[in-house]
């Protein structure tokens, strides 16, 4: 926490700079202010820090600060830096915005980040297409015209591809959006020949773009060009994001995460402004590398993510199967009396537990334990839920201490000690058929051992559903298996009755 | 700004942004997802410069994309880190006895 003071200390020199600004701001757009470019770097650097923060929860309060500064330098250095023509309607527009955000923030649940996150990527993406938009029928505002007010041919490529990107993210979060919301069947909707459709539809983007680049002045020649490759990325967002299926969407948000970064730092190189761009990079990576986490955590391949097709409707849902094989059920009492004698338990939280909204009943479970002298942990795995990280701020908001909770790598040793694996709302993830049946098609995604516990609770809402992957999972029909069969807050509480 | 010295600031920012990540602990990776929502929004910087030009050729229009642009950007800041800030009050620590 050394660095701290002096990162402070960088925050609010550059605020000073700010101050000074006025006074120093070059008028005409076109030249480059060496204040403002210091400020715009400066903001970039916050937003590191911003990011930085996260690597520990003690710290990352600090980070989100530096973040929320980062953005006030940067809207404040292009408001004083520019002139314009009506301050009141910015103003405005930022006021009618702001409030919006702000209560949505405010009345979120948390079972809904997810969607919330998916409808933010959406909005980012809209606004890159409307910069770009802009750009391109008022160039001379922005700068990036030759001596006779032609639109540069670089930028032309530049707001192509951040327009184009940006539409992508907006057609594609928005389908995202409907399907965690529930508006829209989180089956993947295959059309025929797709692929075929998708890389045409890249390859005309991409095309178009090119050419773009070649035509002597676009606004005489080509006005239809700009706009058809805005038409064609949301054509191509939105066939992208409806044949995956709801189990792979933690991989999906990531990825329009990614592509939200990629679409801001394509319209930094448009506008020249270092703090869009080293945003737009930390974005880009910071969503590519929670996809890679979320791929190699299902032991897939991001192109078969894309691809499609994976998974099915229904999660711990009702098919109706029969089940021949012998399975024993048990009670909240015969787990409650078994619970109160083990000496530690692990609690595997899954998607299933954030539907029922289980996370609080689940912590006043884990609190009786605690009472009765038991060692109680909780188990992520890294796909658990919709999003990356989804079971962890669930957790946490039932007041579930972080030290409390173990990433999969650093747990799954200790199932062979423990006496309790208490399964809720999980299935894959504890799935052995990940390391056994090569037919499978989890197979050789990471799983936690919990056959390995002397004994396993698994909480289900009944023995015909089963996980996202379609697969049977052999734990179920375990000796030391008990199944405890209902709606998992509804166990949970009368466990919880049987503990008090 | 030339092209050149944009696409250094790009690329060595990308790998600042590769070794920030991974340091994120996956506890926080639903928080990450929102500041990154936030911060992306400094696109925002783009919308204003569109409604602050007005005037000119193409200058109206340019405007009021601008001025929606602001709109849904403000929504994003706002609403990213006011959910954000939200989200890390929550993580807390095991109380000592």
């Amino acid at each position: 926490m050394s660095a701290l003071p002096f990162t402070v200390k960088i925050a609010f020199s550059s605020a000073a700079v700010l101050i000074a600004a006025p006074a120093f701001a070059a008028s005409g757009e076109a030249t480059v202010n060496p204040l403002a470019a210091l400020a715009y770097l400066a903001s970039g650097v916050l937003f590191i820090l911003a990011l930085r923060g996260l690597s520990h929860p003690e710290s990352s309060r600090a980070g989100n600060r530096f973040g929320m500064i980062g953005m006030t330098i940067a809207v404040v250095t292009t408001l004083v830096t520019h002139d314009i023509a009506s301050i009141w309607e910015i103003l405005i527009a930022i006021a009618i915005g702001g409030s919006i955000g702000f209560i949505i923030a405010r009345r979120i649940a948390m079972t809904d980040m997810p969607q919330l996150v998916a409808g933010f990527h959406s909005l980012v993406g809209m606004a890159a297409v409307l910069v770009a938009a802009a750009a391109y029928v008022n160039p001379a505002a922005f700068g990036i015209t030759d001596a006779a007010g032609i639109l540069l041919p670089v930028s032309r490529v530049e707001m192509g591809l951040g327009a184009a990107i940006g539409a992508i993210t907006f057609s594609g979060s928005v389908i995202a959006f409907l399907k965690l919301n529930g508006n829209m069947s989180g089956a993947p909707i295959l059309l025929p020949a797709r692929h075929v459709l998708n890389l045409g539809t890249l390859a005309a983007i991409l095309g178009l773009i090119g050419y773009f680049y070649f035509v002597p002045s676009p606004l005489v020649d080509t006005p239809w060009l700009f706009w058809t490759v805005i038409g064609l990325a949301f054509a191509i967002g939105f066939l992208l994001i409806i044949p995956i299926g709801g189990a792979d969407m933690p991989v999906v948000v990531s990825m329009l995460n990614s592509y939200s970064g990629w679409a801001a730092a394509a319209m930094g190189f448009t506008l020249g402004n270092t703090a869009m761009i080293i945003t737009g990079a930390l974005v880009g990576s910071s969503g590519a590398i929670l996809s890679y986490i979320m791929c190699r955590a299902m032991n897939r391949s991001f192109i078969s993510v894309i691809a499609g097709g994976f998974g099915t409707a229904s999660g711990d849902g009702e098919k109706g199967e029969k089940i021949d094989r012998p399975w024993k059920a048990g009670s909240a009492e015969d787990a409650a009396f078994l619970m109160k004698q083990a000496e530690t338990i692990i609690i595997i939280p899954g998607y299933g537990m954030a539907v029922a909204q289980a996370q609080h009943v689940l912590r006043e479970m884990g609190d009786l334990l605690k009472e009765e002298g038991v060692s109680v942990k909780y188990a992520i795995h890294p796909v658990a839920g919709r999003m990356p990280g989804h079971m962890n701020v669930l957790l946490a908001e039932a007041n579930v201490p972080y030290d409390e909770v173990f990433e999969l790598e650093d747990i799954n040793s200790e199932f062979s000690q423990a006496d309790v694996a208490f399964i809720i709302g999980a299935n894959d993830v504890v799935n052995p058929a990940a390391k056994t049946d090569k037919s499978s098609p989890i197979y050789g995604m990471p799983v936690f051992d919990v056959d390995k516990a002397k004994t396993v609770f698994f909480i289900k809402r009944s023995m015909g559903g089963v996980g996202y992957a379609g697969v049977d999972n052999e734990v179920f029909y375990n000796d030391n298996t008990m199944m405890l069969l209902s709606d998992a807050k509804k166990m949970v509480e009368e466990i919880n009755k049987s503990l008090g | 700004m030339d092209f050149i010295s944009i696409l250094s600031i790009f690329v060595m920012a990308c790998f600042v942004g590769y070794y920030v990540v991974w340091s994120v602990t996956p506890a926080l990776h639903t928080p990450l997802m929102a500041v990154t929502n936030a911060i992306s929004s400094v696109i925002i910087v783009g919308a204003l410069i569109a409604a602050a030009a007005g005037g000119a050729l193409g200058g109206e229009e340019a405007k009021w994309l601008g001025l929606i642009g602001i709109v849904l950007a403000s929504v994003n800041i706002f609403g990213g880190f006011a959910v954000t800030e939200r989200m890390l009050a929550m993580y807390k620590k095991k109380e000592r006895k």
